[in-house]
């Protein structure tokens, strides 16, 4: 046993106590901020070194052992995730020194993003469906301050919106964790996991299945639960919304993953056909707003519930193939949305408003702006070679497989839906011809490029080195599709 | 006794579901605070009501009560008390700024911001 695991949440929670104390002044919150965000970085690297040679790493708060105690579990899908939610993070506090406004700064915004990034480690990184909740709340309560800072009118309309839908679906949390907890008696996943093996015949399973997909399914944005999703992330300014876009929804698709893989898999006629049917209708959603509206921000919002569907479908498929597609996705989507996001705030910044009909012409004056948002939409649709083909192939391939034939249909029809969308908005921002004529002055940009530059090229990297990652997803999707794995880890019998 | 508890959860649910329907900023907080309470009160009631012992296992006690979902209860509260805290404090700003704390004025378009 190593306490590594732990590293990638204590150092955001060190970095934010201590970010605390020095609010006043704004260089020693953006210095600590980038050390504290390249060392989470560099631990949940470390962290993957480790989990790849030696297998899941756990950790036993306290050393009281597990089942009794609070167990950490690093594996494979976990730290891969950690280490990407570290990435964004780092580019989006370099991202934000230049874009995020110096009240915003005075006023605790670094300190948040470093809560926020404690939460979201966290859900990755625990092994106790009830700490899974408390880092949920850490993360939740983070959002809930960066959706209002600032202060600004929409702000603090939608901000009400969606602390209301996220109280009532942690109080559901809550409830489903006591009902698991009289069913099993246990709260350590791994051991409810063996206990639910034992009774997986009995209907009160497939009752907190469904629960579970409710609450997750809220914080994630499928079909019917999204309804509060486009208008409050609409809201915060650019910065915030690509973490909020890459991060707070995949955690919620992480915790379906991990739950249907580890406790819900015996019922998967009833469970995994629903989880299937709801994906696609939340594909058919998400497509039609991102076709209908005319915004930047709303538009790339959108996007967002279209990946929750095809991600929804990988884990509802449930083959190795596809578990395998959806985690290739999952890690590829929560890099190239934070790009997109990023890349999006910058045109929103140049043309000062986010309508697409008053936009144009950008190409002239920021060309390498326009050619790396054009690249990352090629991304995001799943152009080979770039970063979501092999994701998306291994889903729609399973789908076929499996006898799935409308929902592999619409994956691949959603990838067209995706392409025309997001080309559309390149096309009107930066090769339409302006309604008037744009200033000679060109804004300079340069800071906020390289941050969201880097992340377009990360993506790259990954869509190119998919063959260099196979190893790494693919011990990934051994613990998913065998839970005994994980079981032996944590409970070492 | 488990029934009980089970009832009383369920009209404070049934309040808060009443409350959190309504227009008002200020009734729709206090129906999430009583939609904590009937959620704590659930989790004691599903750790099983047992009276007469502490919940603390030693080496001769031959009764003890399930210290867990106490333990998760006192969690829960604290963030749910927190939670409360920061929308009283974000709805009375909103209600400054906004100057209404009626949700039919508070839906919004894209077009007013």
């Amino acid at each position: 046993m190593i306490n590594l695991p732990v590293l990638p949440i204590l150092i955001p929670l060190i970095a934010a106590i201590v970010l605390l104390f020095v609010s006043k002044s704004i260089l020693a919150q953006r210095v600590v901020s980038v050390i504290a965000s390249a060392s989470t970085v560099v631990s949940a690297m470390i962290l993957m070194a480790k989990v790849k040679s030696d297998g899941i790493q756990t950790v036993d708060m306290g050393s009281w052992p597990a089942p009794f105690g609070i167990t950490l579990v690093s594996d494979m899908l976990s730290i891969l995730l950690v280490l990407t939610a570290s990435i964004i993070t780092l580019c989006v506090v370099l991202y934000s020194f230049r874009s995020i406004g110096n009240g915003r700064e005075r006023f605790y915004y670094y300190p948040i993003v470093q809560f926020l990034l404690l939460g979201v480690n966290g859900s990755f990184t625990t092994g106790d469906i009830f700490n899974l909740f408390v880092f949920f709340e850490i993360m939740l309560m983070s959002s809930y301050v960066l959706i209002v800072i600032g202060g600004t009118k929409i702000q603090l309309r939608e901000s009400i919106k969606y602390i209301l839908v996220n109280v009532i679906s942690s109080a559901i949390f809550v409830i489903a964790v006591g009902f698991l907890y009289s069913v099993t008696g246990s709260l350590n996943m791994a051991h409810i996991s063996a206990r639910i093996s034992e009774i997986s015949t009995e209907p009160i399973i497939t009752v907190l299945a469904v629960l579970f997909l409710i609450i997750f399914g809220l914080k994630g944005a499928i079909f019917p639960l999204y309804f509060w999703l486009p208008g409050s992330y609409a809201a915060p300014p650019a910065p915030i919304l690509a973490l909020f876009g890459s991060l707070l929804t995949k955690v919620g698709i992480y915790a379906i993953l991990r739950t249907y893989t580890l406790f819900f898999y015996h019922d998967q006629p009833f469970t995994h056909d629903l989880m299937s049917l709801l994906a696609l209708l939340t594909i058919v959603a998400g497509v039609i707003g991102a076709l209908a509206y005319r915004d930047v921000k709303q538009i790339l919002i959108y996007n967002i519930v279209i990946a929750v569907g095809v991600l929804l479908f990988g884990i509802a498929t449930m083959t190795e193939e596809s578990i395998a597609g959806t985690v290739f996705y999952l890690i590829h989507d929560m890099i190239i949305k934070a790009a997109l996001f990023l890349l999006g705030g910058m045109i929103i910044y140049i043309a000062g408003t986010s309508n697409l009909t008053k936009m144009g012409g950008l190409i002239r004056q920021y060309p390498a702006l326009g050619w790396t948002f054009l690249l990352a939409s090629f991304g995001l649709a799943g152009i080979p070679p770039l970063s979501g083909f092999s994701g998306k192939l291994l889903i729609v391939r399973s789908g076929f497989s499996e006898g799935e034939y409308v929902g592999a249909i619409v994956v691949l029809l959603s990838s067209l839906a995706v392409l025309y969308s997001v080309v559309n908005l390149f096309m009107e921002a930066f090769w339409k011809t302006p309604e008037t004529p744009l200033p000679d002055v060109k804004k300079r940009t340069g800071s906020l490029f390289i941050p969201a530059a880097s992340l377009v090229l990360l993506s790259v990297l990954y869509g190119v080195g998919t063959e260099a990652v196979y190893p790494y997803v693919m011990q990934a999707v051994q613990t998913l599709i065998h839970p005994e794995i994980y079981i032996d880890a944590v409970l070492k019998e | 006794m488990e029934i009980l508890m089970c009832i009383v959860a369920g009209l404070l649910f049934a309040a808060a579901v009443y409350l959190m329907l309504s227009k008002s900023l200020l009734r729709i907080i206090v129906g999430t605070g009583l939609l904590s309470h009937g959620t704590h009160l659930m989790l004691l009631t599903m750790g099983g009501l047992k009276t007469g012992a502490a919940p603390v296992l030693g080496e001769n006690t031959a009764s003890y009560t399930d210290p867990i979902p106490q333990a998760l209860i006192l969690t829960a509260i604290v963030i749910s008390f927190g939670v409360t805290a920061v929308f009283l404090v974000i709805a009375y700003r909103a209600y400054q700024e906004l100057g209404t704390d009626n949700m039919d004025q508070l839906k919004g378009t894209e077009a007013d911001d």
